[in-house]
């Protein structure tokens, strides 16, 4: 049987905004996955610290401060220079269309708009964890 | 029940043998409002049994003020139109501000980025990546005076959305007007000040709630005896309801937040009515319209028995609930966003019908940016053309009678009385808050609204019924990355031309004055006129206040 999927969901920087990070971990939860929610104002260090510690395949980061230029590929940085490029990471939030790109690149697999569905989130986790 | 009343009565019940005895199939098994509370098919006289016009409604601007706080409301002047703005350095937001005013905007407000609302400077390790996003950035009485450049503060009138350091950025507001040669006592504006609903919904705390009450309770002292005009506290329910609550939790959660801070205000020996006739309020408006309106009708109602008869004021002006209002952000969609267009102008009639003092509309971009001048100023006519064209507001609270809005509003009325008892059983506010209440309302609330909308039970038009395909809009507001470099540039020029000794003096005043229970305000405005930082002010007050730790409520 495949092993319980763990998931960092997590706040980084300043932003206080913690509806959509709070639904999508009771969402995953529901959906079977064991979910680690960081609270607010953590660091991309504190991030990847976090995840290495709680060992989970998955980071999940909300952003709505527009920031996530900056953390975002911080996060990816610090998981390299620690060997942990295998965790997937993703990201929702009030991210503009056109700077997916630059975050696809900086290794930010996923990149869910307002208004997705937790469902879509869950198959899309689950789908890159553990491929069909 | 009176013969008249029988008779309604049994007429009511043919009417609904006659049409619905058999099999009918409606849209909907059960109607309800975005608080749960069940929508009939009808209503009637039969739904307002007993009710006492005199006692639940009386005139506008007397008590209970159900009505409105004036009498006359929008015959006398419209509510006050302040778009919500800033982003960037001061150079740009006050360039927005000046083209907002230009264009009919009657009242300013400002958007501070996370740096500023946090109590850092734009050169803190925190900071980085964060400066001038979602608001100005704001570091000293420079940057400030840059802000109000060419602004007349004693005929503007400015709120700030500042919590934690809302006492740093008003001494800052002060010292500006002082500059301008304008007389403190002319100043009108609001700080938000409501530090409570930040541990609970938004999120920008810095000290723990003791030292923030108190600070709190010394801007009223302060702004009682200096800026008689100044709105002291902008006790918010806006984000409360955008974390996820209903509205009757909106109201609720609000107005207990509001009691807390009175209550602290008379534990340290302020009279009442010397400081209750600034507090003001915040509301968000949503799309449930009928249940909007009935929201802030009741708020009122509610604050001025609390007022009156919990807290004994005498002043009526203490018992009058004033509140701004914003559409609600939430509800903006990322698909097909042009529709915002419509649910801002629904949402704000809301806000409008049911009495506000000032509004905010959202632009219909801002699912995905801050908004651009265009889509600003396109909110802006949106209330221009409630105001000015649609005749609502010819006649004062004009839904007033109609038999379903006076049943929702004594429905959410029990709504909120049950939880402001179950808040005052946990010890009142902050007692509630330290256990997690109202974040766990909250919180579910949110989870029920996102699986309401999975499973379709709730419909948003382009979200989870008419999706089209679509090319994402092009043009949005981007932040200039250089915002950040020159917040540096322009500290360290300051560091190098200011006379350090009064900044470490006038922080060390402040701090004596914070471990005592001397008044912080004097203090406070001491050290931003010799330019000390907000950085440092805050970073004063932290080694003597300490830091909050949220707890994970999760």
């Amino acid at each position: 049987m495949e092993q319980r999927i763990r998931v960092l969901v997590g706040k980084v920087g300043l932003d206080g905004h913690d509806r959509g990070a709070k639904v999508i971990a009771q969402a995953l939860r529901d959906a079977g996955m064991e979910v680690i929610y960081t609270g607010l104002r953590q660091t991309p260090a504190q991030i990847v610290e976090a995840a290495l510690q709680e060992d989970v395949q998955v980071i999940g980061i909300s952003i709505l401060s527009g920031a996530h230029g900056y953390l975002l590929p911080k996060i990816t940085e610090l998981l390299a220079q620690e060997g942990a490029e295998d965790i997937l990471v993703i990201a929702g939030g009030v991210i503009p269309h056109e700077d997916k790109e630059a975050l696809e690149a900086a290794g930010i697999k996923g990149i869910f708009s307002p208004g997705t569905p937790t469902t879509d989130i869950v198959a899309f986790i689950r789908e890159a964890v553990y491929p069909s | 029940m009176d013969e008249k009343a029988r008779e309604l009565s049994e007429k009511r019940e043919a009417w609904e043998k006659k049409f619905f005895s058999g099999l009918v199939k409606e849209r909907q098994a059960v109607f309800q409002t975005d608080s749960e509370i069940p929508v009939e098919r009808l209503y009637s006289p039969l739904d307002l049994e007993g009710f006492d016009y005199p006692a639940s409604l009386g005139f506008p601007g007397n008590y209970p003020f159900t009505r409105g706080v004036q009498p006359n409301m929008y015959r006398g002047r419209f509510w006050t139109m302040r778009q919500y703005a800033g982003f960037g350095t001061a150079e740009e937001t006050n360039k927005r501000f000046k083209y907002l005013l230009e264009q009919g905007q009657t009242g300013l407000s400002v958007a501070f980025d996370l740096v500023t609302q946090i109590g850092y400077n734009s050169d803190h390790p925190m900071a980085q990546g964060e400066v001038g996003k979602v608001g100005v950035a704001i570091d000293s009485l420079e940057d400030m005076e840059t802000l109000l450049d060419g602004l007349p503060l004693d005929q503007v009138s400015t709120s700030m959305t500042i919590n934690a350091p809302a006492a740093i950025l008003l001494a800052m507001y002060a010292a500006v007007a002082e500059k301008q040669g304008v007389d403190l006592t002319l100043l009108s504006g609001t700080i938000q000040n409501d530090i409570l609903k930040e541990y609970m919904a938004r999120g920008t705390y810095i000290f723990p709630p003791a030292p923030s009450m108190r600070l709190i309770t010394d801007t009223f002292q302060y702004c009682s005896e200096h800026l008689p005009n100044w709105n002291t506290i902008s006790i918010s329910g806006y984000h409360i309801r955008e974390a996820g609550s209903t509205a009757v939790q909106e109201v609720a959660f609000t107005l207990a937040d509001g009691i807390a801070y009175v209550q602290a205000a008379m534990d340290v020996g302020l009279k009442v009515d010397d400081f209750a006739p600034r507090l003001s309020f915040f509301f968000g408006a949503h799309s449930n319209f009928f249940e909007e309106v009935a929201k802030y009708r009741v708020a009122r109602r509610i604050w001025a028995k609390i007022m009156r008869e919990r807290f004994q004021a005498e002043n009526p002006r203490s018992w009058m609930l004033r509140f701004h209002t914003q559409t609600a952000g939430c509800t903006l969609t990322a698909q097909q966003p042009e529709a915002n267009i419509m649910r801002v102008a629904f949402q704000a009639l809301s806000a409008v019908l049911g009495g506000t003092q000032s509004l905010h509309t959202n632009a219909w971009d801002e699912a995905l940016a801050l908004p651009t001048e265009d889509s600003a100023l396109l909110a802006l006519r949106t209330q221009q053309v409630i105001a000015y064209e649609i005749g609502v507001t010819d006649t004062v609270d004009p839904l007033a009678g109609s038999y379903y809005i006076e049943k929702l509003t004594n429905d959410l009325e029990q709504g909120v009385w049950a939880y402001l008892d179950k808040i005052e059983e946990l010890g009142g506010a902050v007692k509630a808050i330290e256990q997690g209440f109202q974040q766990k309302e909250i919180q579910a609330s949110a989870y029920r609204y996102q699986m309401d909308i999975e499973r379709q039970d709730k419909i948003i038009v382009g979200v989870n019924k008419f999706q089209k395909d679509e090319t994402p809009p092009q043009g949005l507001l981007k932040v200039n990355p250089r915002v950040e470099e020159e917040q540096i540039r322009k500290l360290a020029n300051l560091y190098a031309k200011r006379d350090q000794k009064k900044v470490e003096a006038s922080l060390k005043g402040l701090q004596a004055a914070a471990q005592g229970t001397e008044n912080v305000m004097p203090h406070i405005l001491e050290a931003v006129k010799v330019y000390a930082t907000l950085g440092e002010i805050s970073d004063a007050l932290r080694e003597v206040f300490g830091e909050y730790k949220q707890e994970r409520a999760f």
